[in-house]
């Protein structure tokens, strides 16, 4: 018997990974959720089909996404995140005695009932006594919130499906607005490699660029996302990711990662050439 | 309703004559798809199998014996009506064939002033005469409203040889006249009553809706099912009360409707009947809901209103239709239009109209929840954003109009050219519009006024889609010599 998990990433290119057996599976109200184990990358998440995190490379999107900010911004109190339901965000987030309080907003209870329940390893910090989750369109939470945060993260699913609206730019400005004045956010920004995705990675950038005054991105190998190579998004309306940033200040921290390092932080924002082309053409 | 709802009668005619695989050796030429493959792509070769002719099991549009008879049959049962009429020339045509069945050249027929123009062009078509009742007007929202029932007394009195009323309900905003009141006077003077439901469908499925047509005892009444039905666009109904003759009326609509119906049309009103009948009580309960949330939210913002039934004054707003979600934007300093371009330039987000100071957005059972959202959050960030004085706005939609001809003696009468800025005082022989809503400016036959120009002006100023007049670019009128 063999039994594979496939995500198309072009309707010409797929992604495969040998399954072992199937956890769960469910319908939520929002979307489908299935969880798997596997030899090669351990317990994977998909969401309607499409992979979310696998146990085997996880660290290396939720490093990217927590701690880029976390060395630019001197003094982060109070952290809103969007979806993330997972908790690897939290997780990484939870790590800064620093952070005095999380707000983590997700549309689908479902997603993190799941994911306490069969991935641990992300979802081991949701219950962190800073960490107030609510279940909620993110898109009306952020709607809502004035001048409050010092970071934004926003670790959405793809943008065709229940997260289209966080890809908008009534969303980025709404962003905008809920952060202080030298708040920073950070989004998942996709892939840049097939065309398709190409597209939309321009759309969510050209939309930030529109919102915020410094709207950079950067990189990371992701193995099982498309292409393998992902991007984020650096937004903010004072601090420069590389300007602003202290590598003695965060290193004087002491946390342990493993991927990411403060050289790694720098080389990040270095893009090749047809990423930094892509981004030109729309800012 | 008596009959069973649960039919489909021109689907499932489609259906089975798809299973007999005729050889086509008749019109439509494109022989289901296949000589036109770049079609059938776009298309999809399902669609292109079911367009076909007119043929005895599919019947006739033009004289109705099997399916499309029967398919009419459960369109008046499930409406209520004594008959239906499938149209496929829009709810244009169902407002035409209303008026010249009702009227012949020189006979009256009393309106409010804020129809759509198909009312007015079928008026040019018949040589009938408007006789206008003054809609109220709300001096905030700077919308025309509905007819006041003492006001037509009046006009009725004044007219008692007028043929008909025609009566929007509800018109593009919402807003409802007393349709009840106004076909029981109308009936006491022996007039007809004639309802323009363009937006109004939904009536026909959801008791904590406004009174439809129908059930007041209008006379007729013309449907946009492709509206708040769901069907296809230009597909449409009119349905007749008990006492219309129904076969001089097929005569009239035969008279300038196509010969060759479309059956993706018809099966698509046939369908969309049956989901109505079916589910729309479940259907407008949610579109209600969506709306109902989407107004609170919208209201939370600030400056912009969303407006519901506290408007209703049981006069000139005698009831109102919260299927819409029209909003006023005066006090943001931004005109409706202004609105409406940025919701799609900016923010991706198309909605229904905009105009000088008002939008619509168009709720259906199409609608999630997470698109209200984006709407909702996409007006904060405009208010957020664009946010001027509100000086120098102009805050009314509505003209009372100076009739100086009919309709039909101005659009054929002997007419010339001016420059627009030099037609005040004289009298428009074409209409003038934004559209949509498509409810005229100026109509044939109306006087240039300066608050007429300086409206038309300010509204072309603001980005509003000018139509009507021959000079496409609205910079000249052709006026009566």
């Amino acid at each position: 018997m063999e039994f594979w998990f496939t995500e198309h990433h072009t309707p010409g290119v797929n992604f495969s990974i040998k399954v072992d057996r199937q956890l769960f599976s469910a319908q939520s109200e929002i979307q489908r959720i299935d969880i798997f184990e596997s030899k090669d990358f351990g317990r994977f998440l998909a969401m309607d089909g499409n992979m979310m995190l696998t146990e085997k490379d996880e660290f290396i999107y939720h490093e990217m996404i927590v701690h880029v900010p976390m060395a630019v911004h001197p003094n982060v109190k109070k952290v809103l995140v969007i979806g993330a339901g997972d908790g690897g965000v939290i997780r990484e987030l939870a790590r800064y005695e620093t952070i005095e309080h999380i707000d983590m907003v997700e549309q689908d209870e479902l997603v993190v009932e799941v994911c306490k329940k069969y991935l641990p390893v992300t979802a081991c910090c949701l219950d962190d006594k800073r960490v107030e989750i609510i279940y909620q369109d993110e898109l009306k939470f952020v709607r809502n919130c004035h001048n409050e945060y010092d970071l934004i993260i926003v670790d959405s699913t793809d943008p065709f499906g229940p997260a289209e609206g966080l890809f908008t730019k009534e969303f980025y400005g709404s962003c905008e607005k809920a952060l202080k004045e030298d708040g920073i956010m950070v989004n998942q920004h996709e892939s840049a490699f097939y065309n398709d995705d190409a597209i939309m990675m321009q759309r969510i950038h050209k939309r930030i660029v529109e919102s915020f005054p410094i709207s950079k991105v950067y990189q990371a190998h992701i193995p099982t996302y498309h292409s393998g190579y992902w991007l984020f998004g650096f937004a903010s309306k004072k601090y420069h990711p590389i300007k602003d940033f202290s590598s003695t200040r965060w290193n004087a921290r002491g946390l342990h990662t493993k991927y990411y390092n403060t050289q790694l932080h720098v080389g990040a924002f270095a893009l090749p050439n047809y990423i930094e082309e892509l981004l030109r053409d729309v800012e | 309703m008596q009959l069973n709802q649960n039919r489909m009668p021109i689907y499932e005619a489609l259906n089975n004559f798809k299973k007999e695989r005729v050889v086509p050796f008749d019109v439509p030429g494109h022989k289901r798809g296949k000589g036109n493959e770049e079609l059938t792509n776009f298309l999809g070769d399902k669609c292109l199998a079911v367009d076909v002719n007119s043929m005895k099991p599919l019947d006739n549009l033009c004289h109705p014996m099997s399916v499309i008879r029967e398919a009419e049959e459960l369109v008046a049962d499930a409406f209520g009506a004594a008959h239906g009429f499938l149209m496929v020339g829009g709810t244009t045509s169902a407002v035409q064939s209303m008026v010249l069945a009702a009227c012949k050249a020189g006979d009256k027929i009393i309106m409010p002033r804020n129809v759509h123009r198909s009312a007015i062009n079928a008026l040019i078509l018949s040589g009938a005469t408007p006789v206008y009742v003054n809609p109220g007007v709300d001096n905030r929202l700077g919308i025309a409203l509905g007819m006041s029932l003492k006001e037509l007394e009046k006009v009725i009195k004044e007219n008692p040889d007028a043929k008909a009323i025609l009566v929007n309900n509800p018109t593009y905003y919402g807003i409802c006249s007393d349709i009840k009141g106004i076909t029981e006077l109308a009936h006491k003077h022996g007039m007809l009553v004639l309802a323009d439901e363009a937006h109004g469908t939904h009536f026909y499925f959801d008791e904590n809706l406004p009174i439809s047509a129908m059930e007041a005892g209008a006379d007729m009444a013309a449907i946009s099912m492709h509206k708040s039905g769901g069907s296809l666009t230009q597909s449409s109904l009119l349905l007749l009360g008990p006492n219309v003759n129904e076969g001089y009326v097929r005569q009239i609509i035969n008279l300038t409707q196509t010969t060759s119906g479309s059956y993706l049309l018809m099966s698509s009103l046939d369908i969309s009947r049956k989901n109505l009948a079916l589910h729309g009580r479940d259907i407008f309960e949610k579109v209600r809901s969506l709306a109902h949330y989407a107004r609170q939210e919208i209201n939370q913002i600030g400056d912009y209103y969303a407006y519901a039934r506290e408007l209703v004054n049981n006069d000139t707003i005698f009831d109102y239709d919260v299927t819409k979600l029209s909003i006023n934007t005066l006090d943001i300093g931004l005109a409706g239009i202004e609105v409406y371009d940025l919701l799609r330039d900016e923010y991706g987000i198309q909605i229904e109209f905009g105009d000088i100071g008002n939008i619509l957005a168009y709720i259906s059972v199409g609608d999630r929840e997470r698109d209200i959202e984006r709407l909702v959050s996409a007006l904060a960030e405009i208010r957020r954003r664009y946010k001027k004085d509100r000086a120098g706005m102009l805050d009314h939609e509505y003209i009372n109009p100076i009739v100086t001809v009919t309709p039909q003696q101005a659009f054929y009468g002997e007419k010339y050219s001016v420059p627009i800025g030099e037609s005040i005082g004289k009298v428009c022989s074409e209409f003038v519009m934004c559209y949509p809503p498509g409810i005229p400016v100026l109509a044939p036959g109306e006087r240039i006024t300066k608050d007429i120009l300086d409206y038309i002006l300010y509204a072309k100023e603001k980005g509003c889609f000018m139509t009507g007049p021959e000079d496409m670019k609205i910079e000249n009128l052709n006026v009566l010599k």
